[in-house]
């Protein structure tokens, strides 16, 4: 082989492990365009040595960001092991130590947790909250985005989804307090019946209704937002489909039925999975901010159970140890979410 | 040759109007597809109409009753929908000073430097790890993305940053949630989709990886970086649970805690209370008031990204 000065690809990849898909992209070894020497030799390996050097500004800029992860979120894992003791935050001058000088007790908190019928209430709670959402949230943004694709006018549609998207950037507690504004005990709705002689209502007080009010506000914070994705795949569906539908002799619905829905299957299915994925999670600071107000029969859920048993009551190891179940069993179902993802020829949350 | 014809599923670039037709009018219909009925256009205008006002109205109600004095407050017995006259009063009372001032403020300044910090921390990370083939980024995007689908729990990490002597800090506010690896995935997808020629022209003209960054790289990935300021601004600004568990001063509140106190508890600000009782200042007004200050921002920014939004949600990854 000729000495040449043009770099040469490497021959091989890195071996690639069990699992580990190809991917696209460059070879894993060079950089094109990288100053290094001896980019000639067509062995393609690069000693590590020189390549950290070659690399030391691209690893010096992670620095930053990974300091961060690690501290708040790798170190505080380790922090899980007050579930296996009787954790007193007092018995020593920090928490670090205290976690060292407390007395372990195995699985005992487990135990507490498993019999205090209060928990089980919640997990009640998480999981009805969380069939009502999936039922009565899910199907509105597919629906919105069918509906603002089919709208043509630009300046029409810019300005329907600038109204739409609105709600997703207000905090909950703006959502929370307009809904309480609007329509509690002393909403101006009330108000306003009770001026004019009618009876009064509260609907942010009411724990029979609360289940569909955190669903309506739910919808109305995020359902817009939720257009975005599904606007995406419409857009990149191929015109000439609808052409060659019509010229068959498809008429508007059964176009939208062959050739809008199929395009849409894909990330319907995939945000389905990820969304039952993450069912232990229905609406954290949604329901911490109105539990003052329904009672925590009503708006109980794990997040808020781990909140309430853990800085209210100061019970930090019974609290850790909930807080740990709800993990253990989160990063299971999201997995097999995952999982099924893959299955199903989808991207999961991120390619493996 | 083919020209993309609108039709159902057809993108309508907000650029692609050709002079001489309003932005408003529709583009041209393709042979083949049918005239739209009355029935279906009515059906649709009803639907998006109403899901339009369905945001808008509430908004309204309280931006108008927040500009509304006592009087008319009092005569439309709280529902003020259409403004009689219009006074700022409750504005020139929350911020002459006084605690809504001083949360506005605190919200204001922990928002910037949360952001700068946040965008610092994530595109420098985000260019870092755009480079193919570079040594160990498979290994440190692993242990990024490892963090999505686990949490360390929140009495951990409650313990923690009081461990490390951050409650009753502004530090508390900032650094527990200063990284959004899903943001930095955006900000890598996108700066990983710039030409590698012109990253490669640069570095043998002598360019070193931070000059690259800030000279090619950031300049050519201003809608993105416009799209994750917000998110981030947005994060900061709407942020009220961490100051509620690692606050202990009340005058160190954000915003957002002082709404829940005003308006979960029917609190009026401190030092308002005699000119609600006796004097002109509507109670009702004062909410509407505090709540107009926690939207204002987020409002006026949000829609000028707006184009932005598809790109920006798409070079990263899905997630719901």
């Amino acid at each position: 082989m000729t000495h040449n000065p043009t770099p040469t690809r490497p021959r091989s990849r890195s071996k690639a492990g069990p699992g580990s898909r190809p991917r696209s992209g460059s070879p894993s070894e060079l950089r094109p365009g990288t100053r290094s020497p001896d980019r000639t030799r067509s062995s393609g390996r690069i000693p590590l040595g020189r390549r950290l050097k070659r690399d030391r500004a691209l690893l010096l800029m992670t620095v930053p960001a990974l300091l961060l992860v690690l501290v708040f979120n790798y170190i505080p894992i380790l922090g899980n092991v007050v579930a296996f003791q009787d954790y007193d935050p007092y018995i020593s001058t920090n928490g670090v130590t205290a976690m060292l000088e407390s007395p372990w007790v195995g699985l005992a908190q487990f135990e507490r947790v498993f019999a205090d019928p209060a928990f089980w209430a919640a997990v009640e709670n998480t999981f009805v909250l969380f069939l009502l959402q999936l039922v009565l949230y899910f199907p509105v943004p597919i629906v919105l985005a069918l509906l603002i694709n089919s709208v043509l006018r630009p300046r029409l549609r810019a300005l329907i989804q600038a109204v739409l998207y609105l709600p997703h950037f207000f905090s909950w507690v703006l959502v929370v307090t307009v809904f309480q504004q609007i329509l509690g005990g002393a909403g101006i709705i009330a108000q306003t019946l009770r001026q004019h002689g009618h009876e009064g209502f509260d609907l942010m007080t009411d724990p029979e209704i609360f289940k569909f009010l955190v669903t309506a506000e739910g919808i109305w914070k995020d359902a817009g937002w939720g257009v975005i994705v599904f606007l995406a795949a419409l857009a990149a569906v191929n015109q000439d489909l609808y052409e060659a539908a019509a010229m068959d002799g498809a008429g508007r619905w059964r176009r939208m039925w062959h050739v809008t829905l199929p395009a849409l299957r894909p990330i319907i299915a995939l945000l389905l999975v990820l969304r039952v994925g993450d069912a232990l999670t229905v609406g954290f600071e949604q329901l911490l901010l109105q539990r003052d107000a329904v009672g925590p029969g009503a708006a109980e859920v794990l997040d808020t159970f781990v909140w309430w048993t853990g800085l209210r009551s100061q019970d930090f190891s019974y609290a850790a140890a909930a807080g740990l179940i709800k993990g253990v069993v989160g990063l299971v179902l999201v997995l097999s979410a995952n999982k099924v993802a893959h299955l199903m020829g989808e991207q999961g949350v991120y390619r493996k | 040759m083919t020209t993309t014809t609108p039709g159902p599923g057809r993108t309508v670039l907000s650029t692609a109007a050709e002079p001489g037709r309003s932005r408003w009018a529709p583009p041209d219909r393709p042979v083949w597809e049918e005239p739209p009925t009355r029935a279906g256009l009515t059906a649709k205008g009803a639907v998006l109409g109403l899901a339009c006002l369905a945001v808008l109205v509430p908004l309204w109600i309280v931006i108008v009753t927040s500009l509304s004095s006592k009087k008319t407050i009092t005569e439309a017995g709280g529902l003020v929908i259409v403004p009689r006259d219009v006074t700022f009063i409750a504005y020139q009372e929350l911020l002459s000073g006084g605690q809504v001032t001083r949360a506005a403020l605190v919200s204001v300044g922990v928002t910037v430097a949360g952001t700068v910090f946040s965008m610092a921390v994530s595109i420098l990370c985000a260019y870092g790890l755009s480079r193919p083939g570079s040594v160990g980024h498979r290994a440190i995007l692993l242990t990024l993305m490892a963090t999505m689908f686990f949490g360390a729990g929140l009495i951990p990490t409650y313990l923690l940053v009081q461990t490390l002597g951050l409650t009753d800090t502004y530090l508390a506010l900032i650094l527990p949630s200063a990284v959004s690896v899903f943001n930095i995935l955006v900000l890598r997808g996108f700066f990983m989709g710039i030409s590698p020629e012109l990253i490669d022209s640069a570095r043998i003209d002598g360019a070193g990886d931070l000059r690259i960054l800030w000279q090619i790289v950031m300049p050519l990935s201003r809608a993105v970086i416009a799209v994750i300021t917000l998110f981030y601004a947005v994060g900061y600004w709407s942020a009220w649970f961490n100051a509620s568990i690692y606050l202990s001063d009340q005058n160190m509140m954000p915003l957002q805690n002082v709404l829940i106190q005003l308006v979960q508890k029917q609190e009026i600000p401190v030092g308002l209370g005699q000119a609600v009782k006796a004097g002109p200042l509507s109670g009702l007004a004062v909410q509407m008031a505090v709540m107009v200050l926690a939207l204002l921002p987020v409002a006026v920014f949000s829609p000028f990204v707006q184009k932005h939004f598809k790109k920006g949600m798409l070079t990263g990854a899905v997630k719901g």
